[in-house]
């Protein structure tokens, strides 16, 4: 029996071990860490549900999202009525995109993603969370004359979105640098060398980075607005039922003591 | 009619209440047949606690199951809009959504390890094969429910892995189109498949895996559980005809199943609180996008418990089918040359052999992918009569014996493990070793389950005091 426990466990970790390093290879740049502590902030919550509703919903849909849900990020109706109710009336309706569907489908050539559990659906194992995707992603735009939009993006090639936050962030320019290619002698290939500010924005790059931050912290938010109140219920949980574990195998011991 | 037991007419009301329920109805022998007067070997260890474990996942699945009908919309326009609604409207929703997805997950790691204790100290061994063939049954009843769920949220993942499995079928000889047709009601997966699936998920599969749990549990306890040694406790009673090393199961296994009840919570609920995605294998992250009929995922996997099997469908290949042949071939030149059997069974035997092999190599691999996807559920079947070892339990089987049920969970783990990545050509072989080792396990357990040195099985089973 302790032999084949023992198989057991080498098969396992064998098997584990072997997973580790697949999922490295897939296309596409390295996503940025997103700072996850901006998770539990109110403030940074509040300010990207303000870019959200400034800059997203104009295009996206956050169909599954009310506006009165806001209330868990502090805010109060009559806030939530003032400031961030620009595409409908009762605070208890879901977001709706402001953009007539046919034209967008005539504009980008397809309906703007629904946002509410985008954060959710953008996670890829091996690579990161779908905050890092987006954090990433909102941060990768580049001026690309070849594109119809006239923009273009690292952590998503030929988007059909623009870059909506460009004002924020200003105009950059990928650079390229020119290297020998490995694989192939005689010939060069061009590397990504970083960005270049072409003009500049109404933010520092350090200012855009942390309204980046918010934003997706908001988005991660919108994807389940429950999960702080999982985490929280969740604590409790697990302290009531290490109790219970220890009452249960304290009274199985007591039951079976005189089992000879 | 039984006799009309009559109590004192000063007896408490409770027992007054209890004559007249045990008069009409077989209330107290029920309970002392199945739980006070039900004798479990008292050796039972850490893997005897899943049959219980099961059972508890049943009834969580089935109560969330009925909550979350109250608020889902079996409609392609609605269900996506459903399963968020229950996510972020109704109150505890949420709860009972994870719990029910976290369940699902739950059911396959308790009935793989609650099917690996079986197989380890050989409990579908006589007098037991009905138990172990009713709980194949259920096995198949579990992964028919788990996949038909799956179609319901309607996500990327549900949609497009049920339209891969039910094309599945399309590969059948003569009848596969029309045979998809009839499972999906289109001629693609649609709002049709979404209702049927429901139905069945709802109604049909509960129903049939409930009576199925009924008659695994009833056979079990007229033949009585085995145990770690496989010694048969009712061997030896007692002068009252009570086996020696028996003990009641309730209080006894009660309180035992409670302290791993407690455990598996704790478990269970780490995950339904703090990663019920886990990772994106209990939910898949894809099936956070609405079924769309127009785009194909770039990457198609089914959830984690069909992996295995997914991983044998991908490995049979027209390569593997010829590999199929050849040793279809050589175990027929093996029984024709070996075996002893008369000459005019020879002769069938050899004709069946080139039956086979030409149906083999007419039909599509695609169509043996599928055979060997559902072989590959339908051997453990027969497991009672392959095993021809002297001892049911592994303790006492040749220390070989113990490798290869090592290397049967290591198989399994990497077949596992290659479903869920995407196609690669070695992947592909790796795949194509483990299924010819998962069915050679099988298939050649008559024989190799004979060979090694036995250990003498005690008289009484081996126990030692908490």
């Amino acid at each position: 029996m302790k032999k084949l426990i023992l198989i057991l466990l080498a098969s396992l970790s064998l098997s584990l071990g072997a997973s580790a390093p697949a999922a490295a290879s897939e296309g596409g740049i390295a996503w940025d860490k997103f700072p996850v502590s901006k998770l539990n902030d109110m403030a940074s919550l509040q300010n990207g549900a303000k870019l959200f509703v400034n800059y997203c919903v104009n295009c996206h849909s956050a169909s599954f999202m009310r506006y009165n849900r806001l209330r868990d990020l502090g805010l109060s109706e009559a806030q939530i009525k003032a400031n961030l109710l620009f595409t409908t009336e009762k605070v208890g309706d879901t977001m709706k995109a402001a953009i007539d569907p046919r034209q967008a489908k005539e504009w980008f050539g397809g309906n703007p993603p629904d946002l509410t559990v985008i954060a959710r659906s953008r996670a890829d194992i091996g690579k990161g969370t779908g905050a890092d995707y987006l954090y990433t992603y909102l941060r990768s735009y580049y001026r690309d004359d070849t594109k119809a939009t006239g923009w273009n993006n690292m952590a998503f090639p030929s988007v059909a979105m623009p870059h909506v936050l460009w004002e924020l962030q200003g105009q950059r320019a990928a650079k390229y640098v020119e290297e020998p290619d490995p694989h192939h002698e005689g010939h060069t290939t061009h590397r990504f060398a970083g960005y270049e500010q072409l003009t500049p924005g109404k933010m520092t790059q350090v200012e855009f980075d942390d309204a980046v931050a918010d934003l997706v912290a908001y988005m991660q938010w919108m994807g389940e607005p429950a999960q702080a109140q999982r985490f929280r219920l969740g604590v409790w949980v697990m302290i009531f039922l290490t109790v219970f574990i220890v009452i249960a195998w304290r009274l199985n011991a007591a039951f079976w003591k005189d089992v000879k | 009619m039984a006799e009309f037991k009559q109590v004192a007419a000063n007896a408490p009301v409770g027992e007054k209440l209890l004559n007249w329920v045990d008069n009409r109805f077989p209330a107290s022998k029920l309970y002392k047949e199945h739980m006070s007067e039900y004798y479990a070997p008292k050796n039972f260890n850490f893997w005897y606690v899943f049959g219980s474990l099961a059972l508890l996942v049943l009834v969580i699945q089935i109560v969330t199951g009925i909550f979350l009908v109250m608020n889902y919309k079996p409609d392609a326009n609605l269900a996506f809009a459903s399963v968020e609604y229950i996510m972020r409207d109704v109150p505890w929703g949420w709860l009972i959504r994870y719990m029910h997805s976290t369940g699902a997950s739950a059911f396959f790691i308790v009935v793989y390890m609650h099917m690996f204790r079986g197989m380890i100290y050989g409990s579908y061994r006589k007098p037991r094969e009905l138990v172990w063939i009713f709980g194949c049954a259920i096995f198949l009843c579990l992964m028919a429910e788990a996949f038909m769920g799956y179609l319901l949220p309607w996500g990327q993942m549900s949609y497009w892995g049920a339209q891969v499995i039910v094309n599945l079928f399309a590969a059948v000889p003569f009848v596969g189109p029309d045979l998809a047709l009839l499972i999906r009601g289109d001629f693609v997966v649609s709002d049709a498949t979404l209702n049927r699936f429901f139905s069945f998920h709802v109604i049909a599969v509960p129903l049939v895996l409930l009576g199925l749990v009924a008659a695994h549990i009833i056979a079990l306890h007229e033949v009585g559980s085995n145990n770690p040694d496989g010694v048969e406790i009712k061997a030896k009673k007692d002068a009252r005809g009570i086996p020696l090393d028996g003990i009641p199961f309730h209080p006894y296994y009660t309180v035992h199943d409670i302290f791993a009840v407690s455990v598996f919570l704790l478990v269970f609920s780490a995950v339904i609180f703090f990663a019920p995605e886990f990772g994106g294998y209990f939910l898949e992250y894809n099936n956070f996008i609405p079924a769309d009929p127009l785009k194909t995922p770039a990457h198609i996997a089914p959830v984690w418990y069909f992996t295995p099997y997914y991983s044998m469908l991908r490995a049979t290949t027209t390569e593997m089918v010829h590999v199929l042949v050849g040793i279809l071939g050589l175990g027929t030149v093996l029984t024709l040359v070996k075996g002893r059997i008369p000459g005019a069974a020879k002769v069938g035997v050899a004709i069946a052999a080139i039956v086979a092999a030409a149906l083999l190599l007419t039909f599509e691999a695609k169509f043996w992918g599928v055979v060997v996807m559902g072989g590959a559920v339908v051997i453990m079947f027969f497991l009672p009569w392959l095993d021809r070892a002297e001892q049911k339990s592994i303790r006492y089987r040749p220390g070989w014996h113990k490798v290869m049920y090592g290397l049967f969970v290591l198989v399994f783990a990497v077949l596992g493990y290659l479903g869920v990545q995407p196609p690669s050509p070695v992947g592909e072989r790796v795949s194509q070793v483990g299924t010819l080792f998962y069915f050679g396990f099988f298939l050649l357990m008559p024989w190799w389950s004979q060979i090694g040195t036995f250990k003498r099985a005690p008289d009484r089973v081996t126990f030692s005091a908490h």
